[in-house]
């Protein structure tokens, strides 16, 4: 057991973490801001006009950053799932309910502005292909997973049984991922590789990029003003014990 | 910049309602998740001192 060690497990105390936590969250909002100012900026006023789309891909800028965090979110959230399963460690089980709501909320606008995209471009609004469908399933995984933990009053127990659900679930996401490949679909396959380069304007791709790295920094700010809530909640909890207030904590710094 | 007028921008050659319905979806829904979670956080400090 190192320092390094010690570190951590100081700051992955609730007492410590909503300090640093509310002290963090100005810093990635702010940076969320002024990247999805930029996005936006170099999206609608540097980016070229598609010769094929015309502007309706524009749709990009918010679709692809939407439907990437939608997949990365749930990764992390399974992640911290299995932390908290296998460290039976009751902060990555917070971790994972303070991520659930925002994934859920990418997915949806994942969907929306797929469905804006697909209706002038295939002449549909929705389509029962694979990676559509596959995005759709990884929605209701996220709405099931906040209605699993709603539905057990014993924290505890909604922590396993929400943790075991999350990490179950994990296996949509290469599915999601790999399906443009593996099945004949109408969506196109990836805008961006690392294997090989773009197939779009280098002025397109930055404008995603930089708007996927917005969406991330807001993702972050978010989940850990959601992260902070919890804990307030939880303290409420009589099975917290009697330990100093984290609210006093943070007044008393 | 491909925009000549404001009226040209607001159209986006055709596509204004899918690009704006997306962009202005996606607006709300990043605004409306920041004043919720600001909601929570303020009902949770107020419950958390009731109780202690």
């Amino acid at each position: 057991m190192g320092l390094a060690h010690s570190n951590w497990f100081k700051y992955s105390s609730p007492q410590a973490f909503y300090p640093l936590a509310g002290r963090m969250i100005p810093w990635f909002a702010a940076a969320a801001l002024v990247l999805i100012g930029v996005g936006l900026y170099i999206g609608f006023f540097v980016a070229p006009t598609d010769f094929q789309q015309g502007e309706s891909y524009r749709i990009i800028f918010v679709h692809v950053p939407a439907a990437w965090m939608s997949m990365f979110l749930y990764v992390i959230m399974a992640i911290w799932a299995g932390l908290g399963l296998g460290l039976n460690a009751r902060p990555s089980f917070m971790m994972t309910q303070a991520i659930a709501p925002t994934g859920a909320m990418f997915t949806f606008l994942a969907l929306l502005t797929g469905a804006m995209w697909g209706k002038p471009t295939w002449g549909a609004w929705w389509v029962w292909d694979a990676r559509l469908t596959s995005e759709l399933i990884l929605l209701f995984q996220y709405i099931g997973l906040i209605l699993l933990r709603a539905s057990i009053d014993d924290l505890r127990r909604a922590d396993r049984a929400s943790a075991v659900f999350a990490l179950v679930g994990v296996v949509n996401v290469p599915i999601i991922y790999f399906s443009v490949r593996w099945w004949n679909t109408l969506h196109q396959g990836a805008s961006v590789s690392m294997t090989a380069s773009p197939k779009m304007a280098t002025t397109m791709v930055t404008a995603m990029l930089v708007m996927m790295l917005g969406f991330w920094m807001y993702s972050i700010a978010v989940t850990l003003a959601r992260m902070r809530c919890v804990i307030l909640e939880r303290e409420r909890q009589p099975s917290w014990g009697k330990q100093a207030s984290v609210q006093d904590m943070a007044e008393a710094r | 910049m491909q925009w000549g007028s404001l009226t040209e921008f607001f159209a986006m050659g055709g596509y204004g309602l899918y690009v704006w319905t997306s962009f202005g979806a996606t607006a709300l829904c990043l605004v409306g998740e920041v004043l919720a979670v600001w909601r929570r956080h303020v009902s949770a400090v107020a419950g958390s001192r009731g109780v202690s």
